[in-house]
């Protein structure tokens, strides 16, 4: 039985299905407006990497916008834009671009604000994380873009492979003790303010840095053991400062403790693509079991649960119509059951309210 | 001629597969032609701006023209009044904008567009809002992606390769052309849900396989006409993609239109190919006028690369049968003819 269970992973990994997740769990009622944040006359997001809120209701989108372009001329070729920042106020308006132009915006990938409420972006192709302040001023860097592009580049493989910037002699995906990543995902804070950085999905690593961005330690390698990752595409810390790793194709998360000790996992989640801990004492757990970008006829839930991975319910699917998923790469759970949701494939992001029964 | 083209095309399948330069006399012989006048400037582009290659152009019920343009930094959807004025700028900058294709518009007034540089079939509301994405844009993150060659890789139902039009049954059912680098019809419901395909990523000759699927419309009965341009020829499907039958006499099947109105007829286009090829303005460049049936009731327009003459017509909007508008590939121009009505087909002849 195990073998032909073994058997049937292997076949939905290869036709990039994912696994069968968690399909017992209640039905969340809910809504969902498509249309919360107004975009001006030719403001259009694009494919959406991360949307988060600040402790003021302020709404930030990284955003995959498009048309990256690579410079001819010159005795090497120089790769810029591709992806921007929009602010919108708590209502959905409009508020302003922030950091236009600026040169660690390529291939948007997740944003997440602090208790500070400093504004972080993840950007898969310039391989940074980099910090902006509330009024938008750049206040500290990890990673660096590369100088150049090589011509012809082939494309990273899919489900990981290419170590990027980050290889070493060590075991695949472990990447260099230090600030350089391969195609990073996520960012996330422990009550000290150290961070931890979910590197990704050229590497298969957790870094972890102290406040000032000092380099502490990584841990895991490209694998499917405990400790060990494959795709690394979304990361969360708990109020005690245990570290929830969403390890996509291997179907589940793992806990770590602040030190990156293993601690437990939660299988059978699918495609955890996108993660969220809600703030305050009674911490809720959300994951998405996100579509693949080339297919809506699987998956496309999102599930709540407790931290300890007992499942509260779970509501949505994959589809292109208000209401529905379409490869789910952010949540902003800042208020509990008040979610906003950041779409791939839909290029946009949902406002979603929860009726949780009772 | 059509033989000698055939094993030409055997022996440089890759030259024949970019078919620009591919032409054929159309066989068919007696057909009338219909006097027309085109309506001079018709088109006021704002001063300082000029038109791209302009493959694709529709009209909405209020008899606006759009126009998706291949421009710069990328491709740009432009609408005009009634008037020929300009209104408007629609989705600068937007994601699915690289190299434009065709544009189409609902029976709601929804602008759809078709981007064969990014793969993605967009609908835009009326006001220009984006309501739905099918297919994605090869992510940017892979950097500079060497160009491929080689088979085509296979095909897949959400994803596509070089997408050429789009169009929808009276039920609201999307039908997808698929295109360069695919060569299929892929049909979704209207909420974007695959139901069914034909073709391929293969491309073939038999019926039910294409070379080159450019353009596309599906009549009131619910019917797929594909123009499957390096074929030469025209395809009819039924609404299940079964195959009907071929038209073969009218040269290239460069594109397709269903008209409104009551009666309903189709415009296929034997368009001049790109490059000024010698020879080509003498046996090309005319579009047929023909009913549902297949009866061709008449032709117009001649290639030229001054006006009314067509230099590579890419697309056409039929609505009113007797004032088309054209959209151009080398001349870089939009126009509007006036055709003679023909007399409606009388039942008792047939």
């Amino acid at each position: 039985m195990k073998r032909i269970l073994t058997l049937l992973l292997a076949g939905a990994a290869f036709a990039g299905v994912p696994a069968i997740a968690q399909t017992n769990a209640p039905e969340i009622p809910y809504d969902a407006d498509a249309n919360f944040l107004k975009t001006p006359d030719n403001v259009y997001l694009g494919e959406v990497g991360g949307v988060a809120q600040n402790s003021k209701g302020d709404i930030y989108v990284y955003t995959r916008t498009g048309h990256p372009f690579v410079s001819l001329g010159g005795s090497r070729q120089f790769m810029h834009g591709g992806s921007q920042l929009y602010q919108f106020d708590r209502n959905g308006r409009f508020v302003r671009e922030v950091a236009k132009d600026v040169y660690g915006f390529v291939f948007a990938n997740q944003v997440r604000i602090d208790p500070q409420d400093n504004v972080w972006v993840v950007d898969q192709a310039t391989n940074m994380v980099m910090k902006f302040d509330p009024q938008g001023r750049q206040v500290m860097l990890l990673g660096r873009k590369a100088e150049s592009i090589n011509i012809p580049t082939r494309a990273a493989a899919e489900g990981g492979g290419g170590e990027g910037g980050g290889a070493n002699a060590g075991p695949p995906g472990a990447g260099r003790n230090q600030d350089v990543f391969s195609r990073p995902t996520d960012v996330a804070w422990d009550a000290q303010g150290n961070i931890f950085v979910a590197d990704g999905q050229g590497n298969a690593r957790v870094a972890k840095f102290d406040k000032d961005g000092k380099f502490i330690k990584s841990w895991g390698h490209k694998g499917s053991g405990q400790g060990e990752f494959d795709q690394v595409r979304s990361i969360a810390v708990d109020a005690q400062g245990n570290v929830y790793v969403a390890d996509g194709n291997n179907h589940r998360i793992q806990v770590f403790d602040n030190n990156g000790t293993f601690k437990s996992q939660i299988a059978n989640l699918g495609n955890p693509q996108a993660i969220c801990i809600t703030p305050g004492a009674n911490q809720s757990l959300y994951v998405s079991n996100s579509n693949p970008p080339g297919d809506i006829d699987t998956a496309g839930e999102i599930y709540k649960m407790k931290l300890d991975g007992t499942m509260i319910g779970k509501f949505g699917k994959a589809g292109r119509l208000p209401k529905e998923f379409g490869t789910v790469n952010a949540i902003d759970c800042r208020n509990d059951n008040n979610l906003l949701v950041g779409e791939i494939i839909n290029l946009r992001v949902q406002k979603v309210t929860l009726h949780p029964a009772g | 001629m059509k033989r000698f083209l055939t094993s030409t095309c055997a022996l440089a399948l890759m030259f024949c597969a970019g078919a620009a330069q591919a032409q054929l006399k159309a066989t068919i012989t007696g057909v009338p032609e219909i006097p027309f006048t085109a309506v001079p400037n018709f088109l006021k582009v704002p001063a300082g701006e000029i038109l791209g290659e302009s493959v694709a152009v529709a009209t909405n019920s209020k008899d606006h023209v759009f126009v998706y343009h291949r421009s710069s930094p990328t491709s740009k959807l432009w609408e005009f009044d009634q008037n020929g004025n300009f209104v408007r700028e629609i989705g600068k900058g937007y994601y699915g904008f690289e190299f434009s294709h065709s544009v189409r518009v609902d029976k709601n007034d929804n602008i759809w567009t078709v981007d064969e540089g990014t793969n993605m079939i967009t609908k835009f509301s009326p006001e220009g809002k984006v309501l739905m994405v099918i297919g994605r844009r090869p992510p940017a993150v892979n950097g500079a992606v060497a160009t491929r060659t080689g088979p085509n890789l296979p095909d897949q139902k959400y994803l596509f390769c070089r997408p050429t039009d789009v169009a929808w049954d009276p039920q609201g059912n999307i039908f997808i052309s698929d295109g360069y680098c695919n060569n299929r019809v892929v049909k979704y419901t209207p909420d974007g849900r695959f139901i069914t395909k034909v073709g391929s990523e293969k491309p073939g000759k038999a019926l039910g396989e294409f070379n080159l699927p450019h353009g596309m419309q599906v009549d009131k009965n619910g019917n797929v006409w594909v123009a499957d341009r390096s074929n030469f020829r025209y395809q009819v499907l039924d609404n299940n993609l079964k195959p009907i039958k071929e038209i073969t006499n009218l040269g290239v099947g460069w594109a397709a239109c269903a008209s409104g109105g009551d009666h309903q007829y189709m415009f296929l286009s034997n368009s001049n190919p790109n490059g000024n090829v010698p020879g080509s303005w003498d046996i090309t460049g005319e579009i047929y006028k023909v009913e549902l049936d297949g009866t061709v009731v008449g032709k117009f327009g001649k290639p030229g690369k001054l006006a009314p003459g067509l230099q590579v017509m890419h697309m056409m909007d039929c609505r009113d049968p007797n004032r088309p508008v054209l959209g151009e590939i080398e001349s870089w121009r939009v126009q509007r003819f006036i055709l003679q009505p023909t007399p409606a087909k009388q039942a008792s002849a047939r």
